[in-house]
Parts: C-alpha cells; sequence; structure tokens
C-alpha cells in the first residue's frame, strides 16, 4: 500500500486531534496497520491552532510527522491558510463548506463538505463535528473498516455519547457518498 | 485484537513500563511534555496498591522517591528541563547514598523554560555532570515505544543492581507520539528485584560494605537493622567520616562501580552497519529520522548504516569505535549543539571523519535535514 | 528501656558546642520515646543540614541525614511508603523557614503524620552566626553586621495556618514540658510541629549580648508564658508556650488508603 500521510488542522476545541487519534488506532488496533499520531501543542487549552499528523502504513514507520500530507483536512479558514501549500499534488485537501470559505489555488482534489451544516441539522450537537470527519475520511480512504471506529467509539466514550457519535460517523460517510455522485 | 496491544502515548508507555518493572511509590510535579507520565502513574499505582504524590515542586518530589526507596520500594519520578535541574542536588544525594531510583527526563528545548512544548536533547551533558562532584551515571534512552518500554524496565534493573540513581532521558517527541505497542507478559522481561541482606538480627550489617562482586545488600527502613544514611562521606556504616583514606575508598567505589560495569550496560541497536561506508550515530526521536534515510538509501543500494544508542552513560565507547572502524565518515545525528558527537570524537580512532547533524529549532529533524549533511560531507552540494 | 538503649554512645561525647541547647532537645526526645515505649525499629529520624541535623546521628533509630531545607520531602516519601513507621523531622530555623521552608507548609497543608521539631537558635550555627529568618528585626548576625532588617516568622502562626494539626512551643529551659510536648506530638494523628527555642550562645547570644546559656536560658524562663496565663495577661509581650493547635483531621496515609480501595473498585 501507499504510505498515507494525513495532517489535521483547524483550532483548539474542535476535536481534530480527537479524530486523528481515533482513526490512527483504529488503523493499529483493528487493521493490522502501522500508525503513529502526533500533534502540536500551544499553551492555551481551548482556542489557537490545531495540528495533528497521523501516519498509516503497512511498513515501519520511523520518522513520524507529516510535512507534504496525502491528505489534509483544514477545518478553519486561517488552517486552510496555512496549510494548502503543503499538500502532495494531486491529494485529498478536505474543507468544512460552512468554515473554509476561499478557493483552492494548489493541485489538489477539493472535498468540501457541509459537515457543520449537516450535524447542526441532523443531529444537533456541534460537538461531533470531528466524527462527522471521521465518517468521510474512513469512506474516503478504506484505511479501516467503519465497523473498527465504530467499536473504538464504544470502547473509548461515556455510553450516553455512543448514539450521537456513532449517527455522526454515518453521516459523514454518507456525505461522502452523495458528494462523489 | 488483543487488550495487550495498546495505542498509546510515549509516556504512557514508560508509566506502564515502570509499573511492569514494579515501581509502587511515584512522585512529581507537573511539566510539560513529562506530565502525562504523572497522570498515568495516579491512575495505575494505586490500582497496584502503590502510591502517588504529587509534590510541591521537583526538588521535593526526587527527595520524597529516594526517602521511600529506603522503605524497599522501587521508586520513579519524572520531569523535564528545568524541573530536571532542581533535581541535581537530590540526585546527587542519591549517588552518594546510594539508592536506586529512576529519573525520567523528557527532554524539551532549553535552556531555562525554552521551548515547552516542543522537542530537544541539550540535557545529555546535564545527565552526565549535572550534580557537582565527580561521579558516575547511568543513562538511558529510546526512539520507539517497544525500546520506551524495555529501557525503562532496564533503567530500574541498572538501579538496583549497582544501586545507583538511573536517568532515562526521553524527549517530547517520543513522549508524545502515539503509535502501536504489545505490551509484554509478565515474565517476558527479567526483573531485578531489590538485594536485601541475609545479615541476620542481632548481627552486625553494614550497609556500605559492597560484597566481593561489588553489590551492596540493602536493609529496608523499618526492618532490624538500623543504620545511618548521609550525604556527606561516610563508613560502612554510613556514618559521616573526613578519614582520606575512607574518603578515597568511597568515590572509587561509587565511580568504579559503574565505570567497571559499562558493557553490562551497553544497549544499542545496530541497523545495516556490516557495509556500512557512511554511518549515523543517533539516539531518541533523532534516531527515527537517521532510520528512515538510512532504510530509504539502502532501496537505491546506498551502503549506510545506523548505530542507535539506547545507553548513552557510561558512553559506549567500545561500541563506537568498533562499529565506525571501517565507514568513510561518522555522522552523529542529536537535537543539540554536539554533545554526543564530542564523546563520538573522543571514542574513535580518527576523530576528523565525525560530523554533527543536528537541529536546535524545537522541531525534529527531518532526513532531508540529514541528508542535505551527507551531501555537503561528501562535497556534492545540498 | 532505658534511655541510653535509645542512643549511638560510640558517638558521644556530641559535637555541639558547650552550652547549646540542642542536647536539651536531644534528651528530651529520648524520654518521651522512652515514654511512649517505641520500638526503635518503627522509628526513622530524617534530618537537613546544620547544627541541628545532626542530632540523628546519635539516635539508635533509622537515621537519614538529608539535604538543606530537604528533610520533610524525604520524611514524606517514607511515611507514605511504609505509613507503620513513626517519622521524625529535627530541623534547624534555617533548614525549616528559609531553604526548607515551602516544603514546611507543603507537609502541613497535607497533614501526613509526622513530628517537625523546629529547633530554634535564630542563627546559623554551624556556618558561624548568619541571620536566619527567624533571628528577628534588629538583630546581630555575620551577614547583619549593620542590624537585621528583616522580619522574622512566626512558626507557630506559620504552622497554623498551613494546616498543621498539632502545633506547640516550648524552650530548653522547660525541659519537662519539652519531654511531654514531643511526646503529645510523636501521638498525634497528623502534621505536628513543635517549636523549642534552643539557646546558642556561641554564635547568637555572643553578638547579641544575650549572655552565656545561663542567661539565655533564664531569658526563656522570664521572657515566656503559658498561653492564657496570668503571667502573659499582665506582659502581653512576652512569647507564648503551649499547645495552639490540635484537632483531628483526616490524615494523608489513611487517606491514601481510601484513594487505593476507590481505585481497585472497591
Amino acid at each position: 500500500m501507499e504510505k498515507c500521510r494525513f495532517l489535521f488542522s483547524g483550532s483548539g476545541g474542535q476535536g481534530v486531534i480527537t479524530s486523528a487519534i481515533l482513526l490512527a488506532e483504529a488503523a493499529a488496533r483493528y487493521e493490522g496497520l502501522n500508525a503513529v499520531q502526533s500533534q502540536s501543542y500551544g499553551a492555551a487549552a481551548r482556542g489557537g491552532a490545531a495540528r495533528s499528523d497521523v501516519i498509516i502504513w503497512d511498513q515501519p514507520i520511523y520518522f513520524p510527522k507529516v510535512l507534504q500530507p496525502n491528505i489534509l483536512i483544514c477545518l478553519t479558514q486561517e488552517a486552510f491558510d496555512t496549510y494548502q501549500t503543503t499538500i502532495r499534488p494531486g491529494g485529498y485537501l478536505v474543507t468544512d463548506a460552512d468554515l473554509v470559505k476561499k478557493p483552492a489555488f494548489v493541485d489538489a482534489q477539493r472535498v468540501e463538505l457541509p459537515f457543520h451544516q449537516s450535524v447542526m441539522e441532523q443531529i444537533g450537537k456541534p460537538v461531533v463535528l470531528n466524527i462527522c470527519l471521521l465518517g468521510t475520511l474512513v469512506e474516503l480512504t478504506g484505511l479501516v473498516r467503519i465497523e473498527s471506529v465504530k467499536e473504538l467509539i464504544r470502547e473509548r466514550f461515556d455510553p450516553s455519547f455512543h448514539d450521537i457519535n456513532l449517527q455522526a460517523l454515518d453521516l459523514g460517510a454518507q456525505l461522502l457518498k452523495a458528494h462523489k455522485k | 485484537m488483543s487488550d495487550a496491544v495498546k495505542f498509546i502515548q510515549g509516556n504512557v508507555v514508560c508509566a506502564e513500563a515502570a509499573v511492569y518493572a514494579g515501581v509502587r511509590m511515584f512522585a512529581g510535579y507537573p511539566i510539560t511534555p513529562s506530565t502525562e507520565i504523572a497522570e498515568h502513574m495516579s491512575v495505575r499505582l494505586p490500582r497496584v496498591g502503590g502510591k502517588f504524590l504529587q509534590m510541591e515542586d521537583e526538588i521535593s518530589s526526587l527527595c520524597a522517591v529516594i526517602g521511600a526507596s529506603l522503605t524497599g520500594h522501587k521508586t520513579m519520578t519524572a520531569t523535564s528541563g528545568p524541573g530536571f535541574s532542581l533535581m541535581q542536588e537530590a540526585l546527587g544525594y542519591a549517588v552518594m547514598t546510594e539508592i536506586p531510583c529512576v529519573i525520567v527526563n523528557v527532554m524539551r528545548g532549553g535552556p531555562s523554560t525554552g521551548l515547552p512544548t516542543h522537542v530537544g536533547q541539550g540535557d545529555v551533558m546535564q545527565a552526565r555532570y549535572g550534580a557537582h562532584g565527580d561521579h558516575a551515571i547511568i543513562a538511558v534512552t529510546a526512539s520507539n515505544h517497544a525500546d520506551i518500554f524495555r529501557m525503562t524496565v532496564e533503567a530500574f534493573n541498572f538501579a538496583e543492581t549497582y544501586r545507583t540513581p538511573v536517568i532515562l532521558l526521553l524527549d517530547e517527541v517520543i513522549g508524545h507520539l502515539r503509535e502501536k505497542i504489545r505490551i509484554p507478559e509478565p515474565g517476558e522481561i527479567p526483573l531485578v528485584g531489590r538485594l536485601r541482606t541475609a545479615v541476620a538480627h542481632g548481627v552486625d550489617y553494614h550497609p556500605y560494605l559492597p560484597r566481593e562482586d561489588g553489590r551492596l545488600p540493602m536493609s529496608d527502613f523499618g526492618d532490624v537493622h538500623r543504620y545511618n544514611v548521609t550525604g556527606l562521606y561516610h563508613d560502612m556504616w554510613g556514618f559521616p567520616t573526613e578519614k582520606p583514606e575512607v574518603v578515597y575508598g568511597l568515590i572509587r567505589h561509587l565511580v568504579d562501580k559503574i565505570d567497571h560495569n559499562s558493557e553490562k550496560m551497553t544497549r544499542f541497536r545496530k541497523y545495516h552497519t556490516k557495509d556500512a561506508e557512511t554511518l549515523f550515530i543517533s539516539y531518541g526521536a533523532a534516531a527515527r529520522s537517521a532510520l528512515h534515510l538510512v532504510e530509504n538509501r539502502r532501496k537505491r543500494g546506498e551502503r549506510i548504516g545506523l548505530l542507535e544508542l539506547n545507553t548513552l552513560w557510561p558512553f559506549p565507547a567500545d561500541i563506537v569505535r568498533e562499529t565506525s572502524r571501517n565507514v568513510n565518515f561518522v555522522l552523529v545525528v542529536e537535537m543539540n549543539m554536539g554533545q554526543i558527537t564530542r564523546e563520538v570524537k573522543l571514542a574513535v580512532e580518527n576523530p576528523r571523519k565525525v560530523y554533527l547533524a543536528n537541529r536546535v529549532d524545537g522541531e525534529l529533524i527531518t532526513p532531508t535535514d540529514i541528508q542535505n549533511i551527507v551531501r555537503l560531507i561528501q562535497g556534492r552540494g545540498v | 528501656m532505658p534511655a541510653r538503649d535509645y542512643i549511638r554512645e560510640r558517638f558521644f561525647p556530641h559535637m555541639w558546642c558547650p552550652g547549646c541547647g540542642h542536647g536539651i532537645v536531644l534528651n528530651a526526645l529520648l524520654r518521651a520515646v522512652e515514654a511512649l515505649g517505641l520500638d526503635k525499629k518503627n522509628i526513622v529520624m530524617v534530618s537537613g543540614i546544620g547544627c541541628s541535623a545532626r542530632i540523628s546521628g546519635y539516635v539508635d533509630f533509622h537515621s537519614m541525614h538529608t539535604l538543606h531545607g530537604r528533610a520533610l520531602a524525604f520524611a514524606t516519601g517514607i511515611k507514605i511508603s511504609k505509613p507503620s513507621l513513626n517519622v521524625i523531622v529535627p530541623m534547624g530555623d534555617g533548614d525549616a523557614m528559609a531553604i526548607g521552608g515551602n516544603h514546611f507548609i507543603h507537609a502541613a497543608r497535607r497533614n501526613i503524620e509526622m513530628t517537625a521539631i523546629v529547633m530554634n537558635n535564630r542563627i546559623y550555627g554551624m556556618t558561624g552566626g548568619q541571620s536566619s529568618p527567624l533571628s528577628g528585626y534588629g538583630t546581630m548576625g555575620t551577614t547583619a553586621p549593620y542590624g537585621n532588617i528583616d522580619h522574622g516568622f512566626n512558626t507557630v502562626d506559620l504552622a497554623s495556618s498551613a494546616g498543621a494539626t498539632f502545633v506547640a512551643r516550648t524552650t530548653t529551659y522547660h525541659a519537662r514540658e519539652l519531654a511531654d510536648f514531643i511526646q503529645q506530638a510523636i501521638s498525634h494523628q497528623g502534621f505536628s510541629v513543635l517549636e523549642v527555642l534552643s539557646q546558642c550562645p556561641t554564635q547568637f547570644g555572643r553578638r547579641n549580648k544575650a549572655g552565656d546559656a545561663p542567661e539565655m536560658l533564664e531569658s526563656y524562663r522570664t521572657g515566656t508564658a503559658r498561653i492564657d496565663s496570668k503571667k502573659k495577661r499582665e506582659n502581653p509581650d512576652l512569647i507564648e508556650r503551649g499547645i495552639f493547635v490540635q484537632k483531628e483531621l483526616p490524615e494523608y496515609c489513611r487517606e491514601y488508603e481510601r484513594i487505593i480501595s476507590k481505585a481497585r473498585g472497591e
């Protein structure tokens, strides 16, 4: 398989780092792949820029940082402005239609989806935006089975949050299927 | 999937390995990027009947750890640069009083408060010489989760075997990195327990009289043998002395017990070194970048290898010398201004063929950074 | 067991100066331990650095002579790891209140069952008579040659506010009271602090025209009064002696046992 490098970016509190961890953990624990995840830390616990690097591969991964992602996820305009030039030519650029308004000027396959809007309309809780995004990434990459992520969600989250997260995950997958059509 | 396979941060691996090694007391103070170790210990230790203490600073953290070790428990603290600086006084005390314990320093950018959330490897020499006065020290490191586990357990084993504090030098990148690890089964990695005296109640016990093999059996505080512990030069009963012959005997013992056993503490990994013309020497997170480059260039037929050091102190000079004997040049890859590079130059036959590839801006050195230095050395330009 | 069985006789005579109050503290401590009938193997004495710290070498307990100011930190590690031990921590005024001040207030805050004895001679004796945080305004020291402009701590107030659950003060003149307070402090289930005014004729007395040991001891008799005594009411400036705080609060090691049960889901 191709080495798959993800760069998740957004602002603190959006949960992008959680989605990065879940994706990498599902690949490592349920799919027999190797994965590494790291994140950059700022002094602020909320707000500010958030970034997480994930590499998934079937071979050993040594250098753990992502300099040029195949898949770049930007959940704020600022993150988009900062990172869009790092994407590998032809890679996927995943953005939220509400949160990122500017057009891209790089050679990438734009996956612009209404994560925020769909989550608000269908679930009503903005906190699951990151899990909706994760559903899209699972569908987009085919690296991990959606069932693996569901099992992880059940293991990691408080039972009272299982339903909305599983719903958000499916929603994300559907958004991508609709986008592909 | 088995529960033994986990996807966790390096700091958590370190804490899990400490529990595996039998740690039963941890005292610490929050400091980035080591805090996850304390947090995990606060969860794990009470579950195994151990004790977790959040102290008022790093000074008291190491002091409490040393005190607790005297009651017969394996003990540990974890910190980063500024806290490690505060611990130097107590570190010297543990060296002098020969009290086993493990001190983890998850290195960040320094000096001073430096770069709290970014990587550095600038505390290698502080680990060696930070405590005042002549002494020998053991310091080990790792670059991946399996090795963090293994070297944490080794750190406890060395501490017990040689009755000395052992420093585990991790760094921000591997401390925070999540990757897959299979937690070893109990018994899979041998553990060295506390060597206790066989001297019976009522018979003179000499806490500071080494056996033939150099080891000093201990007696727990609270057990039948009452003795004195002091940071002053002391005799075989642990009482202060200024007699030159006793002072000399003790300093020689403290240094020799480590220097004379350095081979037994040497841990390293070799990657493609047999026919290597270019040899990288690296450790910690920097070694991941070096290995990445080695594996990539090997695919193109380049004769390039890596010697990854897991033991930094006592410095494994013999392994470094042997491995670099037939290479065209040695490139030490580290994230400081050349702390291990100096040691490598002292170890090899021709120090002029030793170069440094470093990065000291808080970012992990990249394979490209290293490749650029290789090209410069080879006169090929970047 | 006679009191002399609690000492390491081979190290006597002790190293303290003639007239020093620290020997009286050692004597009272031995009497207290004897009265309590404690087993030597269950007592740990942890000391810091200075004249006071040498006391740990003379007692036949488990003894640990540590770093300046850090005795309570070492002791905390010992106590939490083996709560069955009686941990006694003698400290000097510089040891406890200057370099060890932070450890002192935090040990008090945790209410961990240990006995801190602050042997207050108002001076750094071993290093030659420098001013300490308890020297007091206007005193002379080798580092206050023009008179000290630093104000002193009130050890009792500091310990009480920091959360110590037993706080007492006495002097080396009141030797029986001293032994009694040490006994009560050791028996107390929580962090206990006992301040003992202990004369240093060599370094403090000499520089402050306080006289030799007999005069200094006499000043402890005339200059102090029991809490709420008639003497104190008539002379409000006198230093109070007695037990200022004696209360029950959850003790740290017992609290931690509760944490262990909770963590194990018991």
